[in-house]
């Protein structure tokens, strides 16, 4: 049986205090308790940042791959076997910088991955440099005059990119997040779950303050599968006006959904033997 | 009979390689062995395609320079080949498109009304290449039934009536030929009493298939030419062999997906040109270090940069020996030929599995793009083997757990045991770590997968011709058909062919060296990069070498004059 208890691991944990990832790692463990996420069913993949470390601390089968490249090595885990509960660690560097491209065509996919998405706004891991998330103006080790460039928003990209779940939590709402990343990870297709939190050390901005104080929880009323509403609520960010909860959910095929090959059972619950091709040399001759 | 060398040129995108293709195999359908050069640029209409098929009696792997039988379905083709005609070769054209210049002489023309056929019987301009086929096959000798069964094959599954008007076509320009040229046509694709079954077929294709063969479950590939060919075949036959073939967005993704696929357990790999493999670059280095097994194809063209997209080099040898940062363990093969191509794809998987390490092939536009005419692969005694591989729940379960020989039980995700793969240096448990003891036992560990596949793995190189020899010539690749025709002119050269570049057979090429007289490097780059690694691992030096890098391949006559400049 899962319990928060046995997740742990060995390692000591090597985040700042205060960091925003012990909320999110907190959350985690106790999603994965919730919902008995173990070694015989799930594995995460991460990138490489602060948040990349989470495998260390977690015990659940992991890969930490390279900086942006989570998300295609964990494409390929789910095409091969699909019943594997798979998902993404990543950060707005390595999702939203080195590894944009492949964010933006697994979600055109709709594979059915969970992307928890660490966004700080900020490099943490190399001491404090803008990220496609730092506002216009942010002074960093890298802007020190300001940066020049306007932040990306990850949602709208999602949403437009053809990603089925979307929504954005704060780490520091351990309860509210932990049942984000369930409905993230139950979805069937591309999830993805922003999480605003803070960096204690190198993002003055956005505290744990900040957040508290300009996050709003979506209503009731707020319906998800109107696209149009889901596009302009990812456009709001504000003073106290940034909403939080699942922004934008779609019913639609995942990638996995549509492989002829997989359809019986996942690819390698057969295992790799040689094979008989005579018929397709024939076509040679 | 000396290779009869058959040109067939035209404009690109009317089929000039399909028609070339079904004229090859009349030839090896009537007993004779074939190879097939292309040539063409990197644009899809207008420009100028020629496919060159050698006919020979024996096996035979390169194209000579000259043309004994030109099919000119343009004036370009005329233009551009006339100079390399042979003393009394043929040339067929029509008259009614395209204008002659001043022939030389012993030059038999036949003129074939080609486009008047068209009109009066196929109606569309499509059946050109049918026409012309038909009447080439008929001026060297060809079987109609033979070409009239291939055109059946080719057109399998569309309307008979499509394939009736095909026969037809083939048939007036067959007869015309015949008919007209009655006394002056060769014999030159008479039907052998003796008949091999033969394949005609692309190093493309064998490497396809010999992933498919060897149990391969998982391909991302990126087009790019020359590598293209092996998507062509694998996708259309996924659902048939139960694996996945898929586009990724960029090589990135392709070598990032390939190893997510086979850390859950597929047999998987990837393709590329050197360009796409500068990409892949990064994921290179990450399969090594999470020891995660990866078959990698590296084809070359002339680079840098985009270079000659759809010409011929060897110039990605140094690269794939240094690519990414740091040290692991670098398994890298080359293929020469067709057959090679086939077996070494298959082993790759082994030795990837075995090694847990990515495997690369590495082999030129030459080998990947030209068709070789092969017995059908003989791969009965092949045992796909995992290597230290279990799907089973293990007591304690350790991804780096120090071995003597540097490999551990590989285990994968969904199968109850804990396991961590990182690309950082990590313990034997998978956990980041830095110590320093740490780190020299597993760097140690990995390298140390290189000196057991030295050896249990490495296959001594072949030295082919006679014991002793006064020339003995050293290359790899697809130099090796070209070699193997010009050897046929001499008894005193034998040849040293490479197929292991890493780990490298220091010892055998060494005593090889040795006792060579004189030694000839042949390749197809401009700083000689094998004999540079010959010197850096047996201490020899090689004072002659052969290179050519104008993105075409060696030719034997080139070779055979080299060598007796040097005899």
């Amino acid at each position: 049986m899962t319990t928060v208890q046995n997740l742990k691991t060995p390692n000591a944990c090597n985040w700042c205090p205060g960091c925003g990832n012990f909320g999110i790692w907190t959350a985690v463990k106790e999603a994965a308790a919730k919902e008995r996420w173990n070694n015989t069913n799930s594995v995460i993949v991460a990138g490489i940042g602060c948040h990349g470390h989470i495998n260390n601390f977690i015990e659940l089968s992991s890969f930490e791959g390279l900086h942006g490249r989570a998300i295609p090595v964990a494409s390929a885990i789910k095409m091969v076997n699909h019943r594997l509960n798979v998902m993404v660690f990543t950060g707005d560097g390595d999702c939203l910088a080195e590894g944009g491209n492949h964010f933006m065509h697994a979600a055109r996919r709709n594979q059915n991955l969970t992307v928890i998405l660490h966004d700080n706004a900020i490099y943490g891991l190399t001491t404090g440099q803008t990220s496609p998330r730092s506002p216009h103006g942010f002074k960093s080790k890298s802007t020190p005059m300001g940066n020049l460039d306007e932040p990306i928003n990850p949602l709208t990209l999602a949403i437009s990119a053809g990603a089925t779940f979307v929504a954005r939590a704060y780490s520091g709402d351990i309860p509210r997040l932990t049942d984000l990343i369930i409905q993230a990870n139950n979805h069937n297709g591309f999830s993805v779950l922003q999480i605003l939190q803070p960096c204690v050390t190198f993002n003055k901005i956005y505290s744990h303050t900040f957040f508290q104080e300009n996050t709003y929880h979506l209503p009731a009323s707020y319906n998800p599968q109107d696209k149009t509403a889901a596009f302009a609520k990812t456009l709001e960010w504000g003073e106290k006006q940034i909403p939080v909860g699942v922004i934008y959910k779609e019913d639609r095929p995942s990638y996995e959904d549509q492989v002829p090959q997989i359809k019986a059972a996942p690819l390698i619950s057969v295992a790799a033997k040689k094979r008989n091709i005579n018929e397709t040399l024939e076509t040679f001759l | 009979m000396q290779p009869f060398s058959v040109k067939i040129g035209g404009e690109a995108g009317f089929g000039i390689m399909s028609s070339g293709l079904i004229f090859s195999k009349v030839a090896t359908r009537s007993g004779y062995h074939v190879f097939n050069y292309m040539e063409y640029p990197s644009i899809i209409r207008g420009g100028h395609n020629v496919m060159q098929i050698m006919v020979s009696e024996k096996s035979i792997a390169a194209s000579y320079k000259h043309t004994d039988f030109l099919i000119a379905l343009n004036q370009q083709t005329i233009d551009l080949h006339v100079s390399e005609l042979s003393l009394n070769a043929g040339l067929m054209y029509d008259s009614a498109t395209c204008v002659l210049p001043k022939l030389p002489k012993g030059v038999t023309v036949f003129d074939i009304p080609i486009d008047k056929i068209v009109r009066e019987i196929g109606g569309s301009f499509i059946f050109r290449n049918t026409i012309a086929i038909g009447a080439a096959a008929a001026l060297v000798g060809g079987d109609i039934k033979i070409l009239k069964d291939l055109l059946a094959e080719g057109f399998a599954g569309k309307s008979k009536e499509l394939i009736e008007k095909n026969f037809r076509v083939a048939e007036a320009g067959y007869n015309y030929a015949r008919q007209q040229y009655a006394n002056k046509t060769k014999p030159i694709l008479a039907i052998k009493k003796k008949k091999q079954k033969q394949m005609v077929i692309a190093g493309n294709d064998a490497i396809a298939l010999g992933s498919i063969a060897a149990g391969m479950q998982f391909a991302a590939i990126y087009p790019m030419t020359p590598i293209s060919n092996i998507l062509h075949t694998l996708a259309p036959l996924q659902e048939k062999y139960n694996f996945i073939y898929k586009q990724p967005e960029d090589e990135i993704s392709a070598i990032n997906m390939a190893i997510g696929a086979s850390f859950a357990g597929a047999r998987a790999m990837t393709a590329s040109a050197g360009g796409g493999f500068c990409l892949m670059s990064e994921g290179y280095g990450l399969a090594a270090m999470t020891e995660t097994p990866l078959v990698i194809i590296e084809g070359m063209r002339g680079g840098p940069a985009t270079g000659l997209p759809t010409w011929t080099e060897q110039g990605d040898l140094r690269f794939v020996l240094h690519a990414h940062q740091g040290e692991f363990p670098r398994i890298v093969l080359a293929a020469g030929d067709a057959n090679e191509a086939f077996h070494l794809t298959m082993q790759a998987f082994n030795l990837a599995d075995k090694y847990q390490t990515p495997v690369i092939i590495i082999v030129d536009k030459q080998v990947c793009e030209s068709h070789f005419s092969v017995s059908p692969f003989e791969y009965n005694k092949y045992i796909a083997d995992r290597g230290k591989f279990t799907v089973k729940k293990q007591a304690s379960y350790k991804r780096y757990a120090l071995s003597k020989d540097g490999i551990s039980l590989r285990s994968i995700p969904g199968v109850g045991n804990h396991i961590v793969v990182n690309s950082d240096e990590h313990n034997e448990l998978g956990y980041s770590n830095e110590e320093a003891k740490n780190r020299l036992d597993q760097m140690s560990k990995r390298m140390q997968k290189l000196a057991t596949c030295a050896k249990e793995d490495l296959a001594k190189p072949e030295l082919i011709g006679p014991k002793d020899a006064d020339v003995t010539i050293v290359s790899w690749g697809s130099n090796k058909g070209a070699i193997l025709e010009a050897m046929n002119d001499f008894d005193n050269v034998n040849f040293l062919h490479l197929t292991w570049i890493s780990p490298f057979p220091t010892e055998a090429v060494k005593n090889i060296l040795h006792k060579a007289n004189r030694i000839l490097n042949i390749e197809c780059n401009s700083t000689a990069q094998m004999a540079g690694l010959i010197k850096e691992k047996t201490g020899i030096g090689i004072k002659d070498n052969l290179l050519k890098y104008d993105g075409r391949p060696f030719f034997p006559e080139e070779i055979i004059a080299k060598i007796k400049k040097m005899l």
